[in-house]
């Protein structure tokens, strides 16, 4: 893992410094713990962007509080075993400055009390758990993997963000706190099924609930460090974090809860059955974190103190044991070079405070007294057995998953360290200390929760949920005896299963593997679903932007056809029976047969040098129009630029001459019809035109003005070169940039030597 | 007022003029320089006054409106004049340090800042025909960069992007003959009122949506934006960074013209129209991106994409959706540009713009990649960058007038732009370079890392302070939206009578 740098070197200040800044965040945070634990709440706002009511808001209450604990300290941990971890790695001070980004955010997401400031800083831990999943970026599984988490994640949060604005619009703000009063009002409104849906998109995704779970063993693709701190411990809880925080104003629905159970206890039995599946220890874990966020979905549905407390409870716990066990298997693959659980036994005489630490997490991970996990694992099932219609359901799935877990615990806390030594790439040893610290003192808290859960109670789980029931009443109370009870039956139940599981590990892990080969991949899934938009792209690109220029032309007229004659139609906009009564007076018939004679053989002639002097012809005969409308200059100029046009093309062809000849082209029926299509329309529209009476204010002005005022008496020129003068100056300028685009075109094509140089240049 | 809503057009005209006779000397990139740098100042002061004074009109020629020609000045004009003085003062930089000084002398420089004073033209005409006029003066600029280069795919390009372009001339002068027929003026302010006049209102519809065509070609719309991503990744680097921001840029500013100041007669179809076309945009722009393996090429369609997203706010037509518009107008051309810009860079020092042919940059170029990352996520819609605020916004405003489907399409399309985004970062930013070279910024010359990274780190950085502080820029979208819903303040200013009568 480490290899390929100096380790030796360390990281120096860099290392250090978010170390130190870590920690001052949680002493930061600590401060506040008596008075939350006392009950108060802090609320600090900044305005942002007030028009579109973003602000800045923070709310710091017993909730938020236990996050933000849980997020600086095992972060300042994180760091500091990431300072070893990777030491001397040539890339530490971006690694370094993601993973503390990264806990900036989480900061902010868990304490934000605006949905969109909330929203702000998910998206940021999206991003840098993309940076950081991807960090061996090198390594192609690296790349994919942290795409597919945030495009997963990505979907989700932009449809949470749909959910969050209809929230915020239905509720009449985006503050949390103002949104809680109107709870009864949000649940009532016609909105509600879509704004919870949105919104629990966005927290099943993130928080990797059955079916988008695959992303998150996939990000284990992250060194081991972020693992430990992203992708178990803080930001994919913060799904579940936000379905805490929405609690009082979404759930006590049916949806709510069944939504929420269904979904809670499908992923945590499902997965949990995954995680004794796996031979890399580091995927096991990854496996049993889904599991945690199943069970907390699970416990968020209902309302109750019960429900609420061990949500509570096992979100502490979730997090101290988890954490240090991650850590651990990066002490163990560092020690060892491997993290497969088939390669390693027999640890415990090599690396004996990892194996201490392992075994202190994985008891508590196990569930058993006197470990706060004992405790955890107790509310959970008082909660089940209370559950009500649900009770069966949850209290089986619940029983089922936690003895999963128990086997899983064995498999990760116990095996590696203890039985015959295995056979691994490196001569084992110890980790340093800085390594070791962190998941040590994560796990002895978790002991020590256990033996004085009051401590716990007082600190954490009462403010968490006086935070989320808003009534502190509610909470119940952490003991590790409570007497002899359902509870204690169904944990001894779940040592007994799990106990068998872990004796007969391998025959059963053989048959989840053969399981899991039989039936489709998630993973797969999402591969073909990538695949199948990047042939629909592909298929659509492909029609759309072919290549061929008549095409394109083809579809620009097209359009202008259907949506204008279509608009002419729809609206009836012009009277053509009056026009055509007016088409009787024969005075313009001969230059009338003239255009269309010249069109057609303009259309329908082999030679281009024929086509181009109908079309002068054609020009002509327009002019001719224009003579009799008694505007000589028009048709002089028409009759010039007419002539002009026909000789260049004509000389240009005469050096050309392979420009003359038009192909065979079988487009030429269909671009006909267009064609006439085209100035139907546009005869159309001018019939119209001429229906309504002629405003002639600019000429009446323009006949009045030019000689008294311009002190000109040819009106056009007047127009030209006074009254529009811009627009003159604007066509000069057109016609300079196009001589001067010529002069380019023609010096740089026959110049092909010094082309060749400025490609060199460039490359 | 009138020489200072005049100077946006005749300063880049006139640097255009000392580009051209300095070409043969190391001075002219510094004339363009230094012309965008007075541009800037120049278009602040009009920014400033318009904040000021509200709606700013000049009658050129001392005619009065409606027999003269008006410039005239509202918040969207003003903005778009600062954006491109903003983009014309990178690009110029970023130049003096791409461009051969085989293309000086044949005339890029000149080429480029009349190019510029079209833009500012455009955004600062208070008439149709000379509207019309810029078009022309940008369509003539614009081809003679794309085949200065003189290669054979630049010439083809240049060839394609002319003949479309000019087939939307014709529509446009089109409909500004029956326009005129119609109500005798071409003064766009004087227009709003004249419409209103009209007995045969359909008419005008069917006008309308020959306006509609015209300038959803200017603009790339679906189903005409076909000229865009045939010649976007063809010509220099600067070119087509200052293409991508500006030039359709112009035809979306014409349509939100035209279709709140003339067309507002039948919203419920013309925007009914441009609501569904702004979606099948976004979606057929963000598919095309999907599909290309070309840094520049993903970057074309992306532009087609976006629009989506401006004409989606004017197809909404409420406050806040037009206020979306205009702040992802400006979010659009900064982060846009530099996304070129950017691509030019990493040429230079992987050798290639096709994706496979890339790589290393993460590693050796760490600096590049840091401020790719930025205008990416920032067009990626990422908070708290500008591109985050500017979706939120039309998002909400979909949302607001329960137009869930458009929201729901601007949504699905963001996540596309995510995909098309991360491909770029992980094919040419994390994956190894195929030829196991280190793309290293050393590589250039020490003019050479300036020139370009400076113009590159400026936008970035303004992408993240609008996104940092959104407000002032919010506020500034609402009022200039607010003047382009109620027009009256506009029509004063040109015509110098309040508006008479409802709209």
């Amino acid at each position: 893992m480490a290899a390929g740098h100096d380790e030796a070197k360390g990281n120096g200040f860099v290392g250090w410094l978010p170390v130190l800044l870590s920690a001052g965040i949680f002493a930061f945070f600590l401060q506040f713990l008596p008075q939350i634990a006392a009950g108060d709440t802090l609320r600090v706002e900044w305005a942002w962007a007030p028009s579109l009511g973003v602000a800045l808001s923070f709310l710091v209450d017993g909730l938020s509080l236990t996050f933000a604990l849980l997020i600086s300290g095992i972060g300042t941990f994180v760091l500091l075993y990431s300072n070893s971890y990777l030491a001397g790695h040539p890339q530490y001070g971006r690694f370094a400055l993601y993973l503390f980004s990264f806990m900036l955010s989480m900061l902010g997401l868990v304490l934000s009390d605006n949905l969109i400031g909330l929203f702000v800083f998910w998206e940021l831990t999206t991003l840098t758990s993309y940076l950081l999943i991807g960090f061996d970026n090198e390594s192609p599984k690296a790349r994919r993997s942290a795409l597919q988490a945030l495009l997963l994640t990505g979907a989700g949060g932009l449809a949470m963000l749909a959910g969050l604005i209809l929230l915020g619009a239905v509720g009449g703000s985006f503050e949390i706190s103002q949104l809680v009063p109107q709870a009864e009002a949000i649940k009532g409104s016609g909105l509600y099924v879509p704004i919870l849906i949105l919104i629990l998109a966005g927290t099943f995704t993130k928080s990797a609930q059955v079916p988008f779970h695959f992303w998150l063993p996939n990000a284990m693709a992250a060194p081991t460090p972020v693992s430990a701190f992203l992708h178990s411990a803080t930001m994919v809880k913060a799904g579940v974090y936000l379905m805490a925080r929405l609690h009082p104003v979404l759930s006590g629905t049916e949806l709510w809860f069944w939504t929420l159970t269904i979904f809670g206890a499908v992923t945590a039995v499902f997965t949990s059955v995954l995680s004794l599946r796996q031979d890399d220890l580091k995927q096991a874990l990854a496996y049993s974190t889904l599991m945690a966020l199943g069970t907390l979905t699970m416990l968020l549905a209902p309302s109750s103190g019960y429900a609420i407390t061990a949500f509570a409870t096992f979100l502490v716990v979730h997090s101290l044991y988890k954490a240090a066990l991650f850590l651990v298997v990066g002490c163990v693959d560092h020690g060892t070079g491997t993290r497969d659980a088939d390669l390693l036994g027999g640890l415990a005489r090599f690396m004996p405070f990892t194996a201490f630490t392992a075994a202190l997490a994985g008891l508590s991970m196990a569930g058993l007294p006197p470990f706060i996990g004992y405790i955890g694992k107790e509310l959970i099932y008082a909660n089940t057995i209370t559950a009500g219609d649900a009770a069966t359901f949850v209290t089986v799935m619940a029983l089922a998953a936690n003895a999963l877990m128990f086997a899983v615990a064995g498999v990760v806390a116990l095996r590696p360290f203890w039985g015959k030594r295995g056979d691994t790439p490196l001569e084992p040893h110890e980790a340093p200390w800085p390594m070791l610290a962190g998941p040590m003192v994560l796990a002895l808290l978790g002991l020590a929760f256990g033996l004085m859960p009051l401590l716990a109670e007082v600190n954490f789980t009462t403010p968490t949920v006086a935070a989320i029931l808003g009534d502190a009443e509610k909470a119940k109370h952490l003991h590790l005896w409570a007497g002899v009870n359902t509870e204690l039956m169904l944990s001894l139940a779940t040592f007994a299963i799990g106990g068998l599981l872990l004796a007969l590990y391998r025959p059963v892990r053989r048959f989840l593997e053969a399981a899991d080969a039989a039936t489709p991949s998630f993973d797969n899934g999402w591969d073909n679903i990538l695949d199948a938009l990047y042939r629909a792209a592909k298929w659509q690109t492909g029609i759309l932007q072919s290549g061929n220029l008549q095409r394109y032309l083809f579809t620009i007229f097209a359009t202008f056809v259907v949506a204008v004659g279509g608009t002419l139609l729809l609206k009836d906009a012009v009277n053509l029976g009056v026009a055509l009564d007016d088409m009787n007076s024969p005075r313009h018939w001969p230059e009338l047969v003239l255009i269309v004679a010249a069109a057609l053989v303009t259309a329908s002639s082999r030679s281009r040098m024929l086509a181009v002097a109908a079309l002068g012809v054609q020009g002509i005969a327009v002019a001719l129009i224009f003579i009799s409308f008694g505007a000589p200059d028009v048709a002089i100029t028409q009759l010039l630029v007419e002539t002009l046009v026909v000789v260049l093309v004509a000389v240009a062809m005469l050096s050309l001459p392979f420009l003359d000849e038009r192909g065979k082209n079988d487009r030429r029926p269909k671009d006909m019809v267009l064609a006439v299509l085209c100035g139907v329309v546009v005869s159309a529209v001018l019939i119209g035109v001429l229906q309504g009476p002629l405003d002639l204010r600019l000429t009446d002005f323009f006949e009045t003005t030019a000689a008294p005022e311009a002190f000109g008496r040819n009106i056009v020129n007047v127009i030209l070169v006074d009254f529009r003068a811009i627009d003159t100056f604007g066509e000069i300028a057109v016609i300079v940039v196009a001589a001067l685009s010529a002069y380019a075109l023609l010096r740089t094509t026959d110049s092909s030597r010094d082309r060749d140089e400025e490609e060199e240049e460039l490359s | 007022m009138s020489w200072l809503l005049a100077l946006p057009i005749l300063i880049p005209f006139l640097t255009a003029i000392c580009a051209f006779f300095l070409r043969r000397t190391g001075w002219c990139r510094w004339a363009s320089v230094i012309g965008s740098g007075v541009l800037l100042a120049v278009s602040l002061l009009l920014f400033a006054t318009v904040l000021r004074e509200g709606v700013v009109a000049a009658q050129m020629g001392g005619w009065p409106a409606p027999f003269g020609i008006t410039l005239v000045a509202d918040g969207l004009s003003a903005v778009m004049v600062v954006i491109t003085a903003i983009t014309a003062l990178a690009v110029a930089v970023y130049a003096s340090a791409e461009i051969s000084e085989r293309q000086v002398f044949l005339g890029y420089h000149a080429l480029f800042q009349v190019l510029i004073a079209g833009v500012c033209g455009a955004f600062l005409t208070g008439d149709l025909f000379n509207l019309y006029v810029w078009f022309e003066v940008m369509l003539i600029a614009s081809f003679g960069l794309l085949v200065l280069g003189g290669k054979k795919s630049q010439i083809d390009a240049g060839i394609r992007y002319v003949m479309m372009n000019l087939v939307s001339t014709v529509f446009f002068l089109t409909g500004v003959g029956f326009l005129y027929g119609m109500t005798g003026t071409l003064n766009m302010a004087d227009l709003s009122l004249a419409v209103q006049q009209l007995e045969n209102q359909s008419l005008l519809t069917v006008v309308a949506v020959m306006f509609m065509v015209a300038f959803g070609v200017k603009a790339a719309l679906f189903p005409l934006f076909f000229w865009l991503p045939a010649a976007y990744h063809t010509p220099s680097f600067s070119v087509s960074a200052v293409f991508a921001g500006l030039l359709t840029k112009v035809g979306v500013y014409a349509l939100m013209r035209a279709f709140t100041l003339i067309f507002v007669e039948d919203v419920a179809y013309t925007h009914q129209i441009l609501l569904w076309v702004a979606c099948l945009t976004m979606l057929t722009g963000v598919l095309g991106a999907a599909a290309q393996s070309d840094f520049r090429k993903i970057l074309s369609f992306h532009i087609v994409s976006q629009i989506g997203y401006m004409i989606l706010g004017l197809a909404l037509y409420t406050p806040l959706a037009l206020a979306g518009s205009v702040f992802y107008l400006v979010h659009h051309i900064i982060v846009k540009g530099n996304l070129f810009l950017i691509s030019g860079v990493a040429r230079r020092i992987t050798g290639s713009t096709e994706l496979s042919k890339m790589g290393g940059l993460y590693k050796s170029a760490p600096v590049l990649a840091f401020l790719f990352l930025i205008p990416a996520f920032s067009l990626a819609g990422f908070p708290p960058l500008s591109g985050f605020w500017a979706k939120f916004i039309l998002i909400k405003a979909a949302l607001e007038i329960e137009m869930w489907w458009a929201a729901g399409v601007a949504l699905f399309v963001g996540l596309l732009t995510i995909y098309s985004m991360t491909k770029i970062w992980a094919q040419a930013f994390w994956e190894p370079h195929p030829e196991e070279i280190e793309p290293s910024l050393k590589s250039l010359s020490n003019f050479a890392q300036v020139a370009l990274l400076l113009p590159i780190a400026g936008l970035a950085l303004l992408t993240v302070v609008i996104g940092l502080n959104p407000e002032p820029f919010m506020d500034f979208a609402t009022s200039a939206a607010g003047q382009l819903l109620d027009p009256s303040d506009y029509v004063q200013a040109v015509l110098g009578v309040t508006q008479g009568g409802t709209r």
